[in-house]
């Protein structure tokens, strides 16, 4: 048992450049075949298999399927004790659909969610890019400044979130006291539909950067020193240099960490649900937090229309996702 | 970098270091103003002083007065559990993705990748009511398996990036010792892979112990919240009980940056090795 299967992965690990599994044929025994060759890769992958097929692709399944219908707080079946009440929620088709992207909620918080993410990722990558710039010179103090700087990632999310909030408070809050000891009067930073976009925004940067600092470190050191020796002999000056060799080496690691953090990003839902609760009034709410007031904070709860929300998120990231890989490749980027 | 050495003028230094201690400033200042706040008394939690009477009552208002505890203890098992069984459920299927080729892999990968991109608000909804149907709304379990879809395939995407790092000859040097794959896995390979263990560790930790929306839906009643859903009742629309919040605050950061600090060599590493090797 144990020789058998050795054998068959040792086949199977090597570097399977037969193109194992792509011969296509249906003699019988073939399955039997497949299963002695692959049964341990397969037990191997079985739990994640199980696990995303169960709780993300059933849910996946119903969530697609509930924004088809009417379901709400009153109609979905529940057990109270011990009766039982069954379901009455019927399907509706498109009308879901219809009415959200009929009303012009939608689009205002689609144009807010758009806005806060190019916002929130181009400046994190900003301010990572010079930071992590900074502290891949050598200097005195740099181990120092760099376990200052990724001090917010160390924090978790929530708890930063409210640290804010303490600071932000209008009336008692630090940053106000700190004006008011300037001579400038209070800002209120949560409280105006303006200041609170800065602030969600402001925050969120903050949590951001440490993560892209490192990231983009991390791409910088794997440039090779050469490159910018030999281009220094040429006579690039610094700037030259960074525009040639640094912007180009840097391209792998930032188009990954553009677009992991543009997804974070917009799916980010602590940040405005802890900071803002989407106020004042819906001013800040994004199109995650919206979806999760309907289902949970606002009475009856919706949960038709929630689902209609996650299906069109996912939407939109999806298009997303296709036209960034897309013009990757025209750059000649493999992802 | 080897080209700068030497080269910088008095002045440019004198920006780099300002410009980064500014920065360090305002990393910095936010977590350290909850910290000296914990210390302060409530009454004194919105001075702008940095010391006044130094106390541990807010501490002690957090163990006398509330549930923090419980809430602590609640997370803590979430997060553990859901750390325990995420990195030996990535670290399997990122072996078997990065050393086996078997029909299906293509797809699996895609899947992995795509799930990242998921929004809670399309899965949270059908969860709620799946887990109301199951009895586990309010049951640490219910979470464990939320916060598993969350963490495991980003997770296995880390792990075989840093599977792939370690040499295919260790795997054949194995099996000619007479190891069956598993063990090749579990007593060769696992063992080299340390860093990607703690930072599948770290991540899978780190997203349970801070997640918000899932543990905001699912679990009601003062007893059953964790440390997301507590902090909140700290600080409600119009009024906030500063003290206690900023003590609680610094107990809950403490163990993720212990955590962090063990974990942050390596972790970025993992992070973007996993997202561009595929």
């Amino acid at each position: 048992m144990t020789v058998h299967t050795g054998q068959s992965t040792a086949k199977a690990a090597g570097e399977g450049a037969r193109g194992r599994g792509r011969a296509t044929g249906e003699r019988p025994g073939r399955l039997r075949r497949a299963l002695s060759t692959h049964w341990y890769a397969w037990t191997m992958v079985a739990p994640v298999v199980i696990v995303l097929g169960v709780i993300i692709g059933w849910p996946l399944g119903r969530g697609i399927y509930l924004s088809l219908t009417d379901a709400n707080e009153r109609n979905v079946g529940r057990t109270i004790g011990a009766n039982h009440i069954d379901a009455t929620y019927k399907f509706v088709g498109l009308d879901n659909y219809v009415d959200v992207l009929n009303d012009p909620v939608f689009m205002q918080r689609l144009w807010w969610t758009v806005v806060w993410t190019v916002c929130c990722v181009a400046s994190t990558f900003l301010l990572g890019l010079v930071l992590a710039n900074m502290l891949n010179r050598e200097f005195r103090g740099r181990a120092a400044y760099r376990m200052m700087l990724i001090l917010p990632w160390a924090v978790p999310g929530f708890v930063s979130v409210f640290a804010w909030r303490f600071l932000f408070n209008r009336d008692n809050g630090l940053l106000n006291k700190v004006l008011d000891g300037g001579g400038i009067s209070a800002v209120p930073w949560l409280d105006d539909p303006t200041w609170a976009k800065f602030s969600v925004i402001a925050v969120n940067v903050w949590l951001g950067v440490p993560f892209m600092m490192v990231a983009i470190l991390g791409g910088l050191q794997s440039i090779p020193g050469e490159l910018y020796e030999a281009a220094e002999m040429d006579g690039a000056g610094p700037w030259k240099r960074f525009v040639y060799i640094t912007i180009p080496g840097l391209r792998s690691v930032s188009s990954t960490v553009i677009l992991l953090s543009t997804i974070w990003t917009f799916n980010m839902f602590p940040v405005i649900f802890l900071l803002t609760r989407g106020g004042p009034g819906d001013s800040t709410e994004i199109l995650v937090t919206q979806a999760f007031r309907q289902a949970f904070v606002e009475s009856p709860r919706d949960f038709a229309g929630s689902a209609t929300w996650g299906v069109l998120i996912l939407a939109v990231l999806m298009i997303f996702a296709l036209v960034y890989r897309r013009s990757l490749r025209k750059q000649g980027e493999v992802w | 970098m080897s080209s700068q050495r030497g080269k910088r003028s008095p002045l440019a230094s004198v920006g780099l270091h300002a410009t980064l201690i500014g920065a360090s400033v305002i990393a910095v200042f936010p977590v350290l103003w909850v910290l000296l706040t914990s210390l302060k008394p409530a009454k004194y939690a919105i001075t702008t002083d940095f010391f006044k009477d130094t106390t541990l009552d807010n501490y002690r208002y957090l163990v006398d007065k509330t549930s923090f505890f419980t809430w602590f203890g609640n997370s803590a098992l979430i997060a553990g559990v859901t750390t325990l069984l995420g990195v030996f459920i990535s670290a399997t299927t990122g072996y078997a993705v990065s050393r086996f080729k078997f029909p299906g892999m293509r797809p699996l990968m895609w899947t992995l990748l795509i799930t990242q991109m998921f929004p809670m608000a399309i899965l949270i909804v059908p969860l709620y009511n799946l887990m109301g149907q199951l009895g586990l709304l309010n049951q640490p379990v219910g979470l464990i398996i939320t916060y598993l879809t969350i963490a495991v395939p980003f997770c296995a995407w880390m792990m075989k990036g840093f599977f792939d790092g370690i040499p295919v000859e260790i795997d054949e040097s194995g099996r000619v010792d007479g190891l069956n794959p598993f063990g090749t896995f579990w007593r060769l390979i696992l063992p080299l892979a340390k860093p990607g263990l703690a930072v599948t560790a770290f991540y899978s930790f780190i997203t349970a112990w801070g997640e918000v929306a899932y543990s905001s839906a699912f679990m009601v009643g003062d007893e059953n919240l964790t440390l997301a859903g507590g902090l909140q009742t700290f600080v409600t629309q119009y009024t906030a009980n500063w003290g206690p919040m900023t003590a609680a605050s610094v107990l809950i950061a403490v163990p993720a940056a212990v955590f962090f600090l063990f974990a942050q060599k390596h972790l970025v590493a993992g992070m973007t090795a996993g997202a561009t090797k595929g």
